[in-house]
């Protein structure tokens, strides 16, 4: 490695221009455009969770006022959500690496790819004008009557942010799975493809089918406020429940399109450290799609208290729980997958076990709360957002976390330091936990969300809490700082620190504008750490 | 890919054959055809997007695959209709009988 030397020529080094940024149809520069654009929504997001959970060390709510809390908790959920989760793997590590690893040049439309980023960039400005101009309180999910009728702050300006953004997402998506269809390298069948790709087109056909529907719940909701329209008010013809249907039927399966782009990088890194094909490819690959299909027949699980009719919820209950199977395909897959493997504990490596251990207690909890008799107990307590943080935090942002450590040589030609790597790996892990855990018992115990004012004996867990974000804090701090610091000063990786397979090992690090010198043509299949002949059949 | 190339006329035809249906529309709202009412109204919405999407957009002549995607969006459109209808329509009904 330390013979290795940076490539004469890369993406990154061919022009320095500001406008070869801005104008770039590099999927890879994009991916770099993206990454600064999100980094930076996470710490405006994650300042506003900082600022929730100070508030909660002391159980009299004196830090903030109410509305000024009602802000703060939904807009660390609106961008984090809308500007941060889902876009993060797939606009940043799929935009990089979709093209790389079926070997070709760019995706199909590298305009469309380009404008996607300048989409979602306008509509994050929107959303942050309607945060500095007096921000939001209808908490992130926008529910009506409060977001329609009562609601007298930028509800509408916060919700046109969300709707152009999501035109980003629905570019972004069909961009993928065209890229994915038709540029494929020869030799480059489907089940040769990486699970990586599987998991990202997944994560497209979510993106493609399901934003458009967010899309008209809002303008339904804009409609409602400006225009008194009655869609939505029962005093006008309306249902309230009828925007909890529309709007759960998009942001539930967004719950899969920021968790199984994490499953697809979990996938790479623990074949690449474990030296061994990924246990049942097929199953896994499967599993991706399985969980993007059963991810649009469950959002009923969400309005077992709203009243949904009970046959209705009973089906709904059932078909949460089949998406408990695919899911633990996965969790088994990998487990077996490490059986017999030679297995090293390299950054990556701890991310995806993390992820694997955080996936595991936010997916069982997930059959918690989709159980109906405990649902009702447990609705709208702190057990829900311990559990969806578990899901959303210790599982997707573990797997983007591992993703980008995984592929920040090939990105950027140069190694992080692991030490640092390690112990930020370290931090985040206990840090999560510590924050998330005792809100488990919380919730159970009977302590609501969205409120900041709590009674006296809930002080301690809210502490420990409290105490746990801030390390979290320090753990997303550490990355950032040695990531930077790499760029200049770390060792050159060269193409294949990991040893590992895949095309995007066997180009330079960082790539050519092209990626590759000459198309490559694949001849076995994915993971083939073994060096065996093709052993699959059909 | 070809390009289908379709007569000007077949347009035009179209085109009429639409304003024709909207017109059905207005007149069809005249008459109180009781739970019909919205069938009708739907029904007439559905053929002219049906006309929209099968010659404006060109369906009638697209690739199998860009068929496939287009049922596909379709049946997921039907998934949000029947399972929110699935809520609405057994509001009442007493399953613990």
């Amino acid at each position: 490695m330390t013979t290795a030397v940076l490539p004469r020529e890369d993406y990154l080094n061919t022009d320095y221009s500001l406008r070869s940024w801005l104008l770039t149809t590099d999927h890879k520069r994009i991916c770099i455009l993206y990454l600064v654009t999100i980094t930076l929504f996470f710490a405006i997001g994650g300042a506003f969770a900082a600022m929730i959970r100070l508030s909660l060390a002391t159980p009299t709510g004196s830090l903030v006022s109410d509305e000024t809390y009602n802000k703060l908790f939904t807009m660390h959920g609106i961008i984090m959500v809308f500007f941060f989760l889902v876009p993060s793997i797939p606009a940043t590590l799929g935009n990089f690496f979709i093209p790389i690893m079926i070997g070709a040049k760019d995706v199909a439309f590298p305009k469309l790819n380009l404008a996607s980023w300048y989409i979602f960039t306008i509509g994050g400005c929107f959303t942050l004008w309607a945060l500095i101009t007096g921000g939001v309180d209808t908490g992130w999910t926008f529910y009506t009557p409060f977001s329609t009728l009562s609601s007298n702050t930028n509800v509408s300006l916060a919700a046109l942010g969300i709707f152009i953004a999501g035109f980003a997402s629905i570019l972004t998506g069909l961009n993928f799975m065209v890229t994915i269809h038709r540029m494929r390298a020869p030799g480059m069948t489907w089940f040769r493809m990486p699970l990586f790709l599987w998991s990202m087109y997944a994560t497209s056909l979510i993106m493609v089918l399901g934003t458009p529907v967010l899309a008209i719940t809002l303008l339904l909701v804009a409609a409602e406020r400006l225009l008194h329209l009655g869609i939505f008010d029962p005093a006008r013809g309306g249902d309230p429940v009828l925007f909890q249907h529309l709007f759960w039927f998009y942001s539930h399966p967004a719950v899969y399109i920021m968790i199984v782009p994490s499953m697809g990088v979990v996938s790479e890194i623990i074949a690449a450290f474990s030296r061994k094909r990924v246990f049942g490819y097929e199953f896994v690959a499967f599993s991706s799609l399985a969980i993007a299909v059963f991810g649009f027949l469950v959002w009923g699980h969400h309005l077992f208290v709203a009243g949904l009719s009970v046959y209705s919820a009973m089906v709904f209950s059932l078909l949460s729980y089949v998406v408990a199977i695919p899911s633990a395909v996965k969790v088994f897959n990998w487990t077996a997958t490490l059986y017999k493997g030679s297995i090293s504990f390299a950054t990556p490596m701890l991310y995806a076990f993390g992820f694997i251990w955080m996936f595991t207690i936010g997916g069982l909890t997930g059959l918690f709360l989709a159980s109906l008799g405990l649902d009702i107990h447990l609705t709208d307590t702190y057990f829900v957002v311990a559990h969806f943080h578990y899901i959303m935090v210790g599982g997707a942002i573990m797997g983007y976390m591992g993703g980008l450590h995984y592929w920040w040589p090939k990105m950027t030609g140069r190694m992080y330091p692991e030490g640092w790597a390690k112990i930020g790996a370290l931090t985040i892990f206990l840090g999560f936990n510590l924050t998330f855990f005792p809100q488990f018992i919380l919730g159970y115990m009977g302590m609501p969300r969205r409120y900041h004012v709590y009674p006296p004996e809930f002080q301690t867990l809210n502490v420990l809490s409290s105490a746990g974000a801030s390390i979290l804090g320090i753990g997303y701090l550490i990355p950032l700082v040695y990531l930077l610091w790499s760029l200049k000063y770390g060792p050159i990786a060269g193409d294949n620190p990991w040893n590992a397979k895949g095309l995007e090992w066997q180009t330079t690090s960082p790539p050519p504008k092209h990626n590759f010198e000459e198309t490559p043509v694949v001849t076995e299949e994915a993971y083939n750490y073994g060096g065996l002949e093709e052993s699959h059949v059909g | 890919m070809s390009e289908h190339i379709v007569p000007k006329s077949t347009y035009y035809t179209i085109f009429v054959l639409l304003l024709v249906l909207t017109y059905t529309t207005v007149q069809v709202a005249y008459f109180d055809l009781g739970p019909f009412n919205v069938v009708a109204a739907l029904g007439i919405a559905f053929l002219k997007a049906s006309l929209v999407v099968l010659f404006f957009m060109h369906a009638k002549w697209a690739p199998k695959l860009q068929k496939l995607i287009m049922a596909g969006a379709l049946f997921w459109l039907a998934i949000m209709f029947s399972f929110t209808m699935m809520d609405y329509l057994t509001r009442f009904l007493d399953v613990a009988r």
